[in-house]
């Protein structure tokens, strides 16, 4: 036994050795830290614009559409819809577990200013003496939402891998949907443990020196690390300090590729949704002015002089370049909860339908666009489309355009924007429809309704 | 005996009606729906409604062809009706079906057609508020439980879920919701031209998963406002074999049997 003791003993003996030269170790250790931490945070937050700049350029493909009129409306979505999360309390368990990892994430991160000025300047909570009991107070608030996080983040890995809530369990979320989603609950599992152990041994080295009780909540962990050696305390509050903010970067750099990127792209999606009725479908312009000319020739333009035919662009969208930018931005913004999915008349009956799909398959479809622009500098052709390749023609078909997709997305997106328009790509580019629907199309255009009646019939119910 | 005149009749005569009721083709020509039609213009007279219908010179609004991708076959149809209803200087168009509703009021203006569109049950609860349209006490319903089916065009699609609800409530019954209501209401299964196709494969079809949830209610009658959704659900009370204990009713055809005498 005493042997085995000995080796303990020593390192204790060294360890108050260096504790006598810590003035002159802890300054060369804090500028050697301090020029590590300026390194890996240049680094992180580039990598996180460049990927950002990237999804940018990704939804700028799309066409133009302005959806920036009546601003007023547009900010009030935005706090009602983005920051007031009003549309997730429909559903109020998961919006009140939700919403304690939104507050959290958050307000903690204010906390995340802080360890920004000490990592660059060498300062301990450099805003304790500034805001002096009043900093007590914010710790004490944050381990509170920390801990509220902890049990949201675990009640959400049990819902998702226990109870297998339904729409979170669906087999088109087998493969990376499904680890994706269990790596940002596990990345916070983490980030909120290192914060209060954090806190811990902070709190145990006020305890240990008698200059304090330490922090709210991370207090009652004290107990159990409070017989360590200061210096064993002082190494637990580095290594979490490093591995809280290094957790932040690797979560910030992670969120581009992954459906969690939704916490950004909520909100400017609620700012900028549709204000239209639901109901309402987009207008296409360049067809109302063809059958326009076609009706009245003499308001047609006269054709270019040069002879050389009108630039014409693809009636609807075959691929994520022809659908408008906001589609690509809800692509980006779906954080793949399913709530559009399991409100489908289609899904819930069987069908191949799913929103969520068509959301994912245009957010694969154009990532995979984004890589071959990343290589080629320009677009080359690969021969495939978000139609067919991605969305078949029996999801599109079965849309009865209820809206309900809409109506119950959180954060603004609209999968039935973009199912309209493939519909519209297949019908008219490539006349594909079921039979039924052409014989219902050439009904109207002989009839003028879509049953085989004659048009002088029309009014014979007044005398029926 | 219906009173209708067209407005070619009116123009004629040198009138003009107040209102335009335009009867959509599932009103015109379905039989089923032909009763709802018939049953609004019974209500129409009765409270002499000075109004005209487009008669021979009606086209389909194009909503079908719209929704299915055929955007070709909407603008024609849109460009002819916008050309019609412009022709007789329309201001104020009543529907009985909320797919007319929906494209004449959001759809046509872009393309030069504004007017003011109202949805038949907002008319008839309008009609009730301002003491136009009185109905006989201990009416036809009184007590009736009764359920009422959103649909997707006036509910989530425009927003309308009050007015139907209070005309029934002025016609004394007892309203129970379905599961799924309001903004959460579940689609009959007709919209986005399904219905003039077969629904794709599935486990079950959405009039019967529909139907089901009228059902859990327990109500006598399925009170609806659109024209294809009570085609929807009559075929889904048929399927459950429930025909004898459940009908599925307009909410037109309700106040209309529910009028008092003079």
């Amino acid at each position: 036994m005493k042997n085995q003791e000995l080796p303990s003993l020593n390192y204790v003996f060294l360890l108050k050795q260096t504790t006598l030269e810590q003035p002159f170790i802890s300054i060369k250790m804090m500028i050697v830290q301090q020029i590590l931490f300026v390194i890996i945070s240049i680094v992180a937050f580039y990598l996180f614009a460049k990927k950002a700049s990237e999804i940018r350029r990704n939804i700028l493909l799309g066409r133009d559409e302005d959806l920036t009129d009546q601003s007023e409306k547009r900010w009030k979505n935005m706090v009602l819809l983005a920051f007031g999360q009003k549309k997730m309390f429909k559903k109020p368990i998961p919006a009140i577990l939700h919403l304690f990892v939104y507050v959290g994430f958050v307000l903690i991160n204010i906390e995340v200013l802080e360890i920004l000025i000490d990592g660059v300047f060498g300062t301990h909570r450099a805003l304790e003496a500034p805001l002096g009991s009043f900093y007590h107070f914010l710790i004490g608030f944050f381990e509170i939402l920390a801990v509220l996080t902890l049990i949201a983040v675990i009640s959400f890995l049990v819902r998702r891998n226990i109870l297998k809530v339904k729409r979170l369990s669906m087999a088109e979320l087998d493969g990376f949907p499904k680890r994706d989603a269990n790596t940002i609950l596990y990345i916070e599992v983490v980030l909120m443990s290192m914060l209060l152990i954090m806190n811990a041994s902070e709190g145990a080295i006020m305890l240990q020196e008698g200059t304090g009780n330490g922090f709210l909540i991370s207090t009652m962990l004290a107990p159990a690390i409070v017989g360590l050696s200061p210096e064993s305390l002082h190494l637990i509050e580095r290594i979490c300090w490093w591995g809280h903010i290094l957790g932040i970067y690797a979560f910030l750099n992670y969120l581009p590729y992954s459906k969690h990127f939704h916490i950004l792209l909520a909100f400017p999606n609620a700012y900028y949704q549709r204000l239209t009725p639901q109901a309402e479908m987009r207008n296409m312009k360049d067809i109302q002015n063809e059958v326009l000319y076609m009706m009245q020739p003499e308001l047609a333009p006269p054709p270019p002089a040069d002879g050389s035919q009108p630039a014409t662009s693809a009636f609807g969208a075959k691929d994520v370049k022809d659908l408008s930018w906001k589609n690509l931005m809800d692509a980006y913004a779906c954080t793949e909860c399913g709530r559009c999915t399991d409100a489908c008349p289609a899904n819930t009956t069987g069908k191949k339908l799913s929103p969520r799909k068509i959301m994912m398959a245009t957010r694969d479809r154009l990532e995979e666009v984004g890589t071959n622009i990343n290589q080629n500098k320009t677009f080359v052709e690969d021969g495939k489309t978000l139609l067919h390749d991605y969305i078949s023609v029996e999801e599109l078909r079965a849309c009865t355009t209820c809206q309900a997709c809409v109506e119950a997305c959180p954060v603004s997106i609209s999968p039935l924007d973009i199912i309209a328009q493939l519909r519209r790509n297949l019908v008219m580019e490539e006349s594909n429809a079921p039979q039924e629907w052409n014989l219902m199309f050439s009904n109207i255009e002989t009839n003028m309704a879509p049953w085989k009646f004659s048009p002088d019939e029309r009014d014979a119910w007044i005398h029926s | 005996m219906l009173e209708v005149k067209s407005m070619a009749e009116f123009m004629a005569s040198g009138e003009s009606p107040d209102v335009l009721f335009w009867v959509g083709c599932a009103g015109s020509f379905d039989q089923r729906a032909q009763k709802i039609t018939k049953a609004f213009v019974q209500i129409l007279n009765k409270v002499g409604v000075s109004f005209a219908i487009l008669g021979k010179e009606e086209m389909c609004t194009g909503d079908p062809a719209r929704r299915a991708g055929n955007e070709f076959l909407f603008q024609m149809m849109a460009y002819n009706n916008i050309q019609v209803l412009n022709g007789y200087n329309v201001k104020k168009i009543i529907t009985t079906c909320p797919h007319c509703f929906n494209v004449i009021k959001n759809e046509y203006p872009a393309l030069g057609g504004n007017y003011e569109v109202i949805h038949h049950t907002v008319f008839l609860q309008q009609l009730i508020n301002d003491g136009k349209l009185v109905l006989k006490d201990g009416g036809a319903f009184k007590g009736t439980k009764i359920t009422y089916h959103d649909s997707c065009y006036l509910g989530r699609g425009n927003g309308v879920y009050e007015a139907p609800r209070e005309v029934l409530q002025a016609l004394d019954v007892e309203l129970v919701e379905m599961k799924s209501c309001r903004s959460k209401g579940l689609c009959c299964g007709a919209g986005g031209a399904q219905m003039f196709k077969e629904e794709e494969a599935g486990t079950t079809r959405v009039n019967f998963k529909r139907t089901d949830e009228a059902i859990e209610t327990g109500a006598n009658i399925i009170a609806s406002n659109c024209p294809f959704c009570t085609t929807m659900l009559v075929d889904g009370v048929k399927n459950r074999e429930k025909e004898e204990a459940i009908k599925v009713m307009d909410i037109a055809e309700m106040v209309a049997l529910s009028l008092k005498d003079q």
